[in-house]
């Protein structure tokens, strides 16, 4: 089990625990021909040691970009990103991502089995460790069955199970996942969400979760940063006090839960007409607060 | 689909053809066209003994050095050209202007550069046979698709494992199709090699059978070539099919899609 403290709403819990990752500051500013489109503007926000946070906020807010500067696919134009302490350049040893297209983030070329292992094998994991591995992610995910099959010959929602269980196989301290949901049906979806919860409460990963989807960052996160239109800052960061055991019929149901969603969806709202430029400088240097912008209606 | 129903399929046309050509020259007494049977004799008198040794080896051995050679070294450049992006912008320009040469004209050039030999021959091969090769392993090393591209940089596969479980499979379809053209350049590279300032191999005996007028036995040289055609596509096909399995796997479930 990961170490976690209760979740409390509006109340500090991060600042007793050296965070795992920092994101400090960042700020990505893309050349284009027509000049400069700054699609984050200053984000802020730390994670701690086996939390699992959803990002959520507008179409277009930067969700990727942001991603991809945690993930050290992009380098930020200002800020920094730091994980166990060292500053991100490069892809770390210590993260794996799980991109939405599935179908083009495994390689078609090789066996469901052989895609999980590569990254192992590429790490020099010894064979007898690196079966045991991929055996048990692919257990985790309820995979296997089909190790030998090509991925193209599974469904979406499969494939998407194979690039969970090449990530959970590689063992990383941070697992991002960038809308690894958007593209699969709403059923699937749902088994896939809690395949999410179940991985992460019995392996203990850290994981920031991208979504656009208000229920899922609700149902799946101990914690909802929620950003503004882009270009990016932070609108606002909530604890979810539901309880661990979540479902997807009590869960949802709750008053509690729609409590939540109808606070997110408000803030969702506020956030697609407010963006780093029209927004008052943003307080949440990495201690949550339900503060809400009112001031910006 | 069963073997007879295959083999149905494979000498169809070839046995229609022939059976046309018996047909059409039963009362025939041109010089220049001979009987299917007249022919048949003559390939077996000329072909099978010594010339095997003496014309087709040598120049099926050229012809192999030269393939074997383009693929790799226009696969390795390619991998190059293709990964590096100031380096295809430096030598674009130029690659296009080396493809656009018929190799032919660079026989001259190649017999003083390096002499009248195998060597030479092999070069003449390589400088036409390399293109397709290389031009399209450069494009599809740049087709790499992004999300597979950063999916291989997360988990760490860098450098030469990235060459060899990225770049070089995804650009296999392409790799493939370029090799395929490959090697018909090469067959007409490879007579065209031996026609000029040459004293053996096929290229050498069929011009030297047409100058001699020796009808039969120079259409039965042009027979030799269109099996040695025959036998490089039917290897081309069948080691396609399988290391691009997955390839033709995945078109169909995206064309039934």
């Amino acid at each position: 089990m990961p170490a976690k403290t209760t979740a409390q709403s509006g109340v500090d819990t991060g600042s007793t625990q050296e965070p795992l990752l920092s994101v400090k500051g960042v700020q990505k500013i893309y050349q284009v021909d027509a000049g400069e489109i700054e699609a984050v503007r200053d984000l802020t926000f730390d994670l701690r040691p086996g939390e699992l946070a959803c990002l959520v906020g507008p179409s277009g807010s930067g969700k990727t970009t942001l991603l991809k500067c945690i993930a050290g696919l992009m380098g930020a134009t200002a800020g920094e990103v730091v994980l166990s302490g060292k500053p991100v350049n490069g892809p770390p040893k210590e993260m794996a991502v799980v991109f939405q297209e599935y179908g083009r983030s495994l390689f078609p070329w090789m066996s469901v089995r052989d895609n999980v292992e590569l990254p192992l094998k590429n790490a020099k994991v010894a064979k007898a460790e690196r079966n045991r591995l991929v055996d048990e992610a692919l257990e985790a995910v309820g995979l296997d069955h089909v190790p030998r099959s090509y991925p193209w010959q599974l469904s979406g929602g499969m494939q998407q199970r194979v690039a969970i269980a090449r990530a959970v196989a590689y063992q990383p301290k941070v697992l991002l996942m960038d809308e690894p949901f958007a593209a699969v049906d709403a059923q699937t979806r749902a088994d896939l969400e809690d395949l999410i919860r179940d991985v992460w409460e019995r392996l203990g990963i850290t994981i920031l979760f991208v979504t656009h989807d208000i229920d899922e960052s609700v149902y799946l996160g101990e914690r909802v940063i929620i950003l503004s239109s882009s270009p990016t800052v932070i609108q606002e960061d909530i604890q979810i006090d539901l309880p661990d055991e979540r479902d997807q019929l009590t869960t949802r149901s709750s008053a509690r839960f729609t409590e939540l969603r109808g606070h997110v969806y408000e803030q969702i709202q506020i956030a697609k007409h407010n963006t780093g430029a029209s927004a008052p400088s943003n307080a949440a240097g990495g201690s949550p607060s339900t503060v809400a912008r009112e001031e910006a209606e | 689909m069963s073997i007879a129903k295959r083999a149905a399929f494979l000498l169809g046309l070839p046995v229609l053809l022939v059976l046309t050509w018996w047909v059409t020259t039963i009362g025939s007494t041109s010089f220049f066209v001979p009987k299917p049977g007249e022919l048949a004799q003559t390939f077996v008198r000329v072909w099978i003994g010594d010339r095997f040794f003496e014309d087709v080896v040598p120049s099926v051995t050229n012809l192999a050095a030269g393939i074997v050679l383009a693929i790799v070294l226009g696969i390795g450049f390619g991998v190059l050209i293709g990964s590096v992006r100031w380096l295809r912008a430096l030598t674009e320009p130029t690659l296009e202007f080396f493809r656009a040469l018929p190799p032919p004209v660079l026989v001259p050039v190649l017999m003083l550069l390096i002499g009248i030999n195998d060597s030479m021959k092999i070069a003449v091969i390589i400088s036409g046979a390399i293109w397709p090769v290389l031009l399209n392993t450069i494009e599809g090393v740049r087709a790499v698709d992004s999300v597979l591209s950063d999916s291989a940089r997360t988990y760490g596969i860098n450098g030469w494992a990235r060459v060899r479980h990225l770049v070089l499979p995804s650009a296999g379809p392409q790799i493939a199709a370029g090799i395929r053209q490959c090697l018909s350049i090469a067959l007409i590279l490879m007579v065209i090699s031996e026609m000029f300032a040459s004293s053996a191999g096929l290229g050498f005996t069929i011009v030297q059978f047409q100058r001699s007028f020796a009808i039969p036995e120079m259409w039965s040289g042009i027979v030799v070539l269109g099996l040695i055609g025959i036998i490089l596509s039917f290897i081309f096909q069948w080691t396609e099919r399988r290391v691009l399995r997955w390839y033709h796997g995945l078109r169909e479930v995206e064309n039934a899609g």
